[in-house]
């Protein structure tokens, strides 16, 4: 049970306080609901960029580090598709510096001209390093362009091509600021050492005299219900052949959302899970394979990815993935299986919330999802899955004309 | 409220850091156990650790390869029912092989450690090798390599560290792939006989401890044929390169440089390492670096530029890593030397030293968080041989090194000739 306090000020900013008195530190995070899905298709990776900017001074304060580090503080931040999250960690006794710093970027940044033209390149290298000078770097550009026709989900969070990087002006990013930075549009975080009274305190005297801004409204395209199998074939100068089958998905506030978890954990989650045993240890047609989903707030997608033994072939390892998938589609699960997969999730959940870094930003993204004590929810729905609910959607999700294929050929 | 001025803070020199103690005892066998029970999640993190790293191998990745296929099979159980024993309880078993030590953990919720340990125990006394695990387990490794040689990173530290140590030396040594070819089922029996059955233990286990925790893991572990870990370890001689610089072609369509500039160190032993700890802090240890605030936040040459002292028992190396834009490796070179010239020549001003200061502190009070963190810092003196003496020393150390003492270490250990200087495209 994870125990917080929540209030509201003036502006519309959100703000969840989670006490925990056994660590001497405190966590302040900072949630912007804005990720690479509300980017202008022309300027993708812009969110991204923009995390990078963030750290390029306030309009008070010229760094945003070396406070935060005199105070004994470190911090992070991290984009995905749905948001961008920013989080410091620094002892209780120094929390107002956090306060201050995140307050005056949420206010105004400083919009440096030289701050830009570093962190274009900065990301730059940072999309090579992760996705040019690395074999199979580029499968998650293709898949997504694969997979989602009108979603803006069909580009990556770094961004669909280098250039829109390398382009981005600081109109652009001032634009951005305004539109998405906003008290509204953010849920803070404040956990460890830390009093509901200090923290309202401080939020009062920090978050409150900046301006509410105009809200945003999220208005996306539905990616419409996918009806005959996608593939796509590519060669390129990799070791090994690569099979990726993706298929949608649901909502990540979907009651079905859970259901479709457990089957990614009942196909690939360890050394017991089924696809590891019949195609890793048995046929040994893949050198491994793994299962997963995208986890994202907008419907997403869920993975079967595997690099082949050398020398066999593509349609044998297709073959025998879809015999899997047609094994549990009729014969559905056992209950120990289930349960294994359920004890499974228990187990994760403890492990994740030991940390106090993951407690904040976990408590900020199911705030966000619309209800932060969903949180303590969680474990009770997916105990709730039933056998049947894993064999009915294991046919609804595996549907041939669901499926999107990603062939990736071995040049050598 | 005036935003110019920064908040009053609490500077590091006055936090009162303390390491919680750690719980200590011994098996029936003499085993030596390390336990900390606190925390607020049910959960108990055991690792058992054996002196059979690679320092111990008479043939490259015997040692990591008995450590995997430790799961893979005993005289009563399949490498699937090995899994599906923990996997039922939710529960994690990991391995894994480094320089000298070789690791076996189990990561559960508490009410499931006497379900669990039991498997353990069965896979460190009756794994069997099979052929037909071995055999799987060779060409799924060959893969990986493969797939891994492919990139320039990897590469780069595989040469770095053979530079540094020579290639027969376990911290210089790496595998090719018809090094996998040769393993064979026997010689992993007999390293499993000698560094497993009978080989030198120590235990760590943290968590919210079940109260017979002694009795589970004396009746676990208590009556097998393990010896306590006794930190000698057989010198191997090195022999580092003789050539310093070199520029290495291995993908022609790379588009970034990997740069290791590196040279040898000592360890935690050695007078000025506690000193030279914070000067790499200053150097490139953390985002508010010398090296990162002008290679990646003035110039932008790369994602990230980080320097470190390696973390090995035996003998260290100073290596400073990143990976930059194929046009500008070689002035990102020229920088690196840069920095290392004003760390020699220049005081470091008392701001930037507070500020070094206040983030190591800042950064051990936050790692003292949680039984697991905590057990990693009493683990890592546990393996060196070291006692809490020098977790205190070295947190005087960050409060009172002085600048005229970093400049005179840059000038004894930052020296350009002194280092290896490869670039891996």
């Amino acid at each position: 049970m994870i125990q917080f306090e929540k209030f509201e000020i003036a502006n519309g900013l959100k703000v969840l306080v989670h006490q925990d008195v056994s660590t001497p530190m405190a966590v302040v995070n900072v949630l912007y609901d804005v990720g690479a899905r509300d980017e202008d298709p022309a300027k993708t990776g812009f969110a991204h960029l923009f995390e990078h900017l963030m750290f390029g001074g306030s309009i008070h304060v010229p760094v945003y580090d070396e406070p935060l580090q005199l105070a004994g503080g470190e911090n992070n931040a991290f984009t995905t598709n749905d948001l961008t999250n920013y989080y410091c960690q620094l002892p209780s006794e120094n929390l107002e510096t956090a306060f201050w710093l995140e307050s005056d970027r949420m206010l105004s940044l400083a919009f440096s001209k030289k701050s830009l033209e570093v962190q274009r390149k900065v990301v730059s290298e940072e999309f090579k390093e992760h996705y040019i000078n690395k074999p199979y770097g580029d499968v998650w550009h293709k898949i997504r362009a694969l997979t989602y026709t009108v979603h803006p989900y069909k580009w990556m969070t770094i961004g669909a091509e280098l250039s829109h990087i390398k382009n981005a002006t600081l109109d652009d990013v001032k634009a951005f600021f305004k539109k998405h930075y906003n008290p509204s549009n953010a849920i803070l975080v404040v956990a460890g050492n830390v009093t509901v009274e200090e923290v309202k305190r401080l939020t009062e005297k920090w978050f409150a005299p900046i301006p509410a801004g105009e809200k945003y409204i999220r208005n996306l395209p539905a990616e419409p219900k996918q009806t005959a199998a996608r593939s796509n074939s590519v060669r390129a100068n990799v070791p090994l052949d690569a099979l990726y089958k993706c298929w949608h998905i649901y909502p990540r506030t979907d009651p079905r959302y859970y259901t479709a978890d457990l089957i990614t954990e009942i196909l690939s989650g360890g050394g017991s899970s089924r696809l590891f045993q019949s195609l890793v240890k048995e046929k040994q047609l893949f050198s491994n394979i793994e299962c997963y989903h995208l986890g994202s707030t907008d419907p997403g997608l869920l993975v079967i990815e595997g690099k082949l033994v050398k020398g066999m072939k593509m349609e044998d390892a297709e073959a025998a993935i879809n015999e899997e998938l047609v094994k549990l589609q009729n014969e559905g699960i056992s209950q120990r299986e289930l349960e294994k997969v359920k004890n499974k999730t228990e187990s994760m959940i403890a492990f994740e919330d030991m940390e106090i870094t993951n407690r904040a930003a976990s408590l900020a993204m199911y705030e966000l999802m619309g209800d932060a004590d969903l949180i303590n929810k969680e474990l009770e729905r997916y105990r709730a899955v039933t056998a049947e609910e894993i064999q009915t959607e294991s046919k609804i999700i595996f549907d041939e004309r669901n499926s999107n294929t990603l062939y990736y050929y071995s040049n050598n | 409220m005036n935003r110019l001025v920064a908040p009053r803070i609490k500077d590091a020199i006055e936090f009162d850091l303390q390491l919680k103690p750690c719980q200590r005892f011994t098996l029936h066998n003499g085993v030596p156990v390390y336990a900390i029970d606190a925390g607020a999640q049910e959960v108990v993190q055991a690792e058992l650790v054996f002196y059979a790293g690679n320092w111990f191998e008479q043939q490259k990745n015997i040692a990591p390869a008995t450590n995997y296929l430790l799961k893979n099979g005993t005289s009563k159980k399949t490498a699937f029912q090995l899994s599906e024993e923990f996997d039922y309880y939710g529960a994690y078993c990991n391995r894994a092989c480094y320089s000298e030590t070789a690791v076996v953990s189990l990561s559960t919720l508490a009410k499931h450690v006497p379900e669990t340990l039991p498997v353990i125990r069965e896979m460190i006394t009756d794994s069997v090798f099979s052929e037909s695990e071995l055999d799987i387990f060779k060409q799924n490794s060959k893969q990986r390599l493969q797939v891994n040689l492919q990139k320039s990173d990897f590469v780069a530290t595989r040469l770095i560290e053979a530079c540094l140590y020579g290639d027969q030396h376990p911290y210089g040594k790496y595998t090719n792939p018809e090094d996998l070819d040769v393993l064979e089922s026997g010689s992993l029996k007999n390293f499993f006989k000698q560094y497993y059955l009978n080989g030198q233990c120590v235990i760590f286990v943290s968590g919210k401890l079940p109260v017979n925790i002694e009795a589970q893991l004396n009746m676990a572990f208590g009556d097998l044929s393990l010896k306590p870990f006794n930190n000698q370890l057989a010198t191997i001689s090195q022999q580092p390169a003789a050539e310093k610089k070199y520029r290495v072609q291995n993908d022609v369509h790379g588009v970034q440089g990997s740069i290791r500039i590196a040279r040898p160190f000592y360890t935690r032993r050695h007078p000025d390492f506690m000193k030279v700890m914070v000067l790499n802090t200053l150097f490139g240890g953390f985002f508010g670096s010398r090296l990162m605030s002008n290679i990646r936040e003035d110039k932008g040459y790369t994602y990230g530029i980080h320097s470190y002292v390696q973390n090995h028992i035996h003998d260290s190396a100073w290596i400073i890593s990143t990976e930059a834009g194929k046009d500008v490796t070689e002035a990102t070179i020229e920088e690196v030397y840069k920095e290392m010239k004003r760390l020699r020549e220049d005081l470091v001003d008392e701001e930037e030293l507070l500020l070094v200061r206040n983030f190591l502190i800042g950064t051990i009070l936050g790692d003292l968080d949680g039984p697991f963190h905590i057990m990693g810092r009493w683990k890592n003196l546990a393996l060196n041989n070291l006692t809490d003496d020098f977790f205190y020393k070295s947190i005087e150390t960050i409060k009172t090194v002085s600048a005229e003492e970093l400049r005179d270490l840059a000038k004894k250990y930052l020296n350009p000739e002194d280092f290896y200087e490869l670039v891996v495209i």
